[in-house]
């Protein structure tokens, strides 16, 4: 299990590298610093000094791959390459271009995003999961036709729709909470909860679906038709068959997002307000600042793969059969 | 008039001949048929692929661009104007063209916000004015209620004719040419015609009202939502049109070769889909714009220059996303190839090639078929969440995403302004919840662990 884990590690290098170097030929070699600078200093006919002032501020008066100019080791590391993006594999970030250590912003923004996320994650996934198991409940019947299609229609609804007409109606029309903004400790709560209660209803039609779909293949296995040949009580098959053998393929399929966690929902926080990485993320967007972007691509990816090995594991967790080699 | 071809309009228009093509010409097998049958017996099926096909209709009418020639000057030559118009400008031509100040209410005859005005003794004094064209035609505003009910009532007499005649036409042309089958056909007439006497509906009353308002320029609401649809529909085709050949022939290869192919094929899909599509695609379009700005001058019309970014904007989504039906595909086909027709196929000396596409493509299609339907869906939903992000379609587009973006403060007005973002959901929703019925349809159809369950078609 150990030897697995840890070569599980060492197969993540080269997705890392793979990662790197598709964010740094798109922000580098698509993209020259030159044409970079000329975008974000905006005028037309700009001299070159200027723009060679940009880039040394930056740090992008670099060669790409190979410093012709330096000697030995220092002509691979004193380049772009080496200073913008080996360099996050040791979660050295840099700085943002307004000179704010990227690594810092990630830490005081993390808790935030926290906040908001696992409470959507943990009571959403129950929520969806005790309705798909109501609806299954109740299969082939009226209830499930109507309950399907306020289902579909759920989904239909771009997360927008939900996040600005959860603001409206709850913070304009019902003045309960506010509509944005954040403070730090416990009074962050009247804060957090419109978020959450909209992250709920708005992943709440899509995961129902899928639920279902998941406990619907398990009650037309054998041992459930054998449970129900004994005699077992309908409600006692839901819970103690049906429940737990669905259980295993909901849970280990939502593991992968767990670490992703951390990142928050991009335009959630942007609309409500919260510091956490989702708005941090899509300022660094707006105000086209490649360093940000560049940051949040490499950690996301480390997370995600964290996520694909915690779901390996979970799979040996619940499941005997499966042995990690 | 000269006509302007976009190069979003030939893939559109390409896209929709091959489809009709693919399944005139090539006789599916008899169970895809059977699949297939079964979707459109179902109500359901065969009423949302009507209003699907009602949406790609208005974005086809919506991509045939030209130009119009302006008056001619003293040396004969003849200069065109730089706005570029489309079929559908052309029928919505009436709603086009009556831009108001600001803001004004669904069939309101008064604007939004007070203005200072004269009375005809030059006294100055603050009212509503009275709008431009919506409902000019009035003298009183009691009159509203009236002139509304006895134009709709008209309209939807003409609408009924016209629909009417064109059920007929369908139905002449179906007794003669087409084999009965099983679909339903009183819901399919009677949606068109309902669809039909809508239209007529909002071309007569559009053309004296703004029935949804108007923006905060002034322009038609409902007007800007019907030219949405061509954005919205060509970003659902386009994308999951180009995520198929990387799945397809990716996926494929990967479990029919295995060993170092599906190695490279898993190294190259994880990797993709460890970045977060949204970031992704973020960093591209932003890449793309710098691109833009730096070739300004290769573009010479706003109109190239935005269907450049709108086609970038597709290809970056279509290859973002093709991970996931990759991944399908790696797996089934690794299942199929075990099976032991292909043990047969290989020992008869069949090629690779001809496995492939014989014995294991038809076996993995349903694959492709659901997540097709599935995919369309999603991107119309991602395309507004960009364009909130500020990296979506340009902003001389039409799209749902910047009407929602541009009105999204508008809510937080006193009174609210309810009606621009009330009809970029409904168009939006409506295009969503087809796609999505239709695919829920298409699933139970082809999905061969539906079909088992027995339950589930309902």
């Amino acid at each position: 299990m150990w030897a697995y884990i840890a070569r599980r590690f060492v197969y993540a290098i080269p997705i890392l590298l793979g990662v790197n170097l598709i964010t740094f030929g798109l922000f580098f070699m698509v993209n020259s610093p030159d044409q970079m600078a000329q975008a974000q200093l905006g005028i037309r006919h700009i001299s070159p000094e200027a723009i060679e002032e940009w880039k040394k501020q930056r740090g992008y008066d670099q060669p790409l791959f190979w410093n012709a100019e330096s000697t030995g080791l220092k002509s691979l590391t004193e380049t772009l390459f080496f200073s913008k993006s080996v360099k996050l594999f040791v979660f050295d970030f840099g700085k943002t271009d307004e000179g704010r250590l990227i690594g810092d912003e990630i830490k005081r923004r993390m808790l935030p995003s926290l906040a908001v996320a696992l409470p959507v994650f943990i009571i959403g996934l129950s929520v969806a999961i005790s309705l798909a198991l109501i609806v299954v409940m109740f299969r082939a019947s009226l209830f499930e036709l109507s309950a399907m299609t306020c289902c579909v229609a759920l989904f239909s609804i771009s997360s927008m729709f939900y996040i600005i007409g959860g603001q409206f109606l709850v913070g304009k029309l019902w003045h309960l909470v506010p509509v944005s903004g954040y403070l730090p400790g416990v009074s962050a709560l009247k804060f957090l909860i419109l978020p959450i209660i909209i992250g709920i209803v708005a992943g709440l039609g899509g995961g129902v679906r899928v639920y279902r779909i998941i406990f619907l293949e398990e009650a037309n296995r054998d041992y459930i038709r054998t449970a129900r040949a004994k005699g077992v009580s309908e409600v006692a098959i839901l819970f103690k068959h049906l429940l737990p053998n669905g259980m295993i393929p909901i849970l280990t399929g939502v593991v992968v997002v767990i670490p992703a966690l951390f990142l928050g929902s991009l335009v959630t926080e942007s609309f409500f307000g919260i510091p956490g990485l989702g708005s941090f993320t899509i300022d660094g967007i707006r105000a086209q600042d490649f360093s940000i972007v560049r940051s949040m691509v490499f950690l996301s990816s480390v997370l995600y793969i964290i996520g694909l090995l915690l779901t390996d594991i979970s799979y040996t967790l619940v499941d005997p059969r499966v042995r990690l080699k | 008039m000269r006509p302007i071809v976009l190069w979003s309009d030939i893939l559109i228009y390409l896209l929709v001949i091959g489809l009709v093509l693919l399944f005139t010409l090539f006789k599916p097998n008899p169970q895809t048929r059977a699949h297939w049958a079964q979707v459109f017996s179902s109500k359901m099926g065969s009423a949302t692929f009507l209003v699907l096909c009602v949406y790609v209709f208005i974005a086809l009418l919506d991509s045939l661009h030209f130009q119009k020639a302006l008056p001619k000057g003293a040396d004969d030559q003849v200069f065109y104007s730089s706005e570029v118009l489309s079929v559908l400008d052309w029928v919505h031509l009436e709603q086009r063209n009556k831009q108001e100040k600001t803001y004004s209410a669904p069939f309101a005859l008064y604007a939004f916000a007070k203005e200072n005005m004269h009375t005809e003794d030059g006294q100055l004094y603050r009212d509503y004015p009275r709008l431009k064209y919506g409902g000019r035609h009035l003298n009183n505003a009691d009159e509203r209620g009236a002139d509304i009910a006895r134009r709709s009532g008209l309209a939807i007499a003409k609408g009924a004719l016209y629909g009417s005649f064109l059920v007929a036409i369908l139905l002449r042309l179906q007794r003669r040419h087409v084999a009965p089958s099983a679909a339903p056909k009183a819901t399919i007439y009677g949606l068109l015609f309902a669809i039909v006497v809508l239209w007529v509906w909002v071309l007569e009353l559009g053309s004296h009202y703004h029935i949804m308002g108007t923006d905060k320029v002034g322009a038609d609401v409902l007007y800007q939502s019907i030219k949405s649809i061509r954005t919205g529909v060509l970003i659902g085709s386009l994308a999951t049109l180009l995520t198929l050949p990387f799945a397809i022939g990716l996926g494929i290869c990967a479990g029919y070769f295995k060993g170092r192919v599906d190695d490279a094929v898993q190294y190259l899909y994880t990797t993709l889909s460890s970045i977060p599509d949204i970031l992704l695609i973020a960093a591209a379009v932003l890449v793309i714009d710098v691109y833009i700005e730096n070739h300004a001058q290769t573009f010479s019309l706003t109109a190239y220059r935005a269907d450049f970014k709108f086609l970038a904007l597709c290809t970056i989504f279509g290859l973002t996303s093709w991970t996931g039906l990759c991944r399908l595909l790696r797996a089934e086909t690794l299942k199929v190839s075990q099976l032991d027709y292909v043990t047969a196929a290989t020992a008869f000396g069949v090629s690779h090639a001809g496995i492939i596409i014989k014995h294991i493509l038809p076996n993995v299609m349903h694959l492709v078929i659901i997540s097709v339907v599935l995919n369309f869906s999603t991107f119309v939903l991602a395309e507004s969440v960009l364009s909130y992000i500020g990296v979506g379609v340009d902003q001389s587009i039409n799209s749902w995403g910047n009407m929602i973006n541009s009105a999204r403060q508008e809510l937080s007005r006193d009174p609210t302004v309810w009606w621009s973002i009330f009809s970029a959901f409904m168009f939006m929703f409506i295009l969503v919840l087809s796609a999505n019925l239709f695919s829920d349809r298409v699933r139970d159809a082809f999905d061969p662990r539906m079909t088992q369950s027995g339950d589930t078609d309902t």
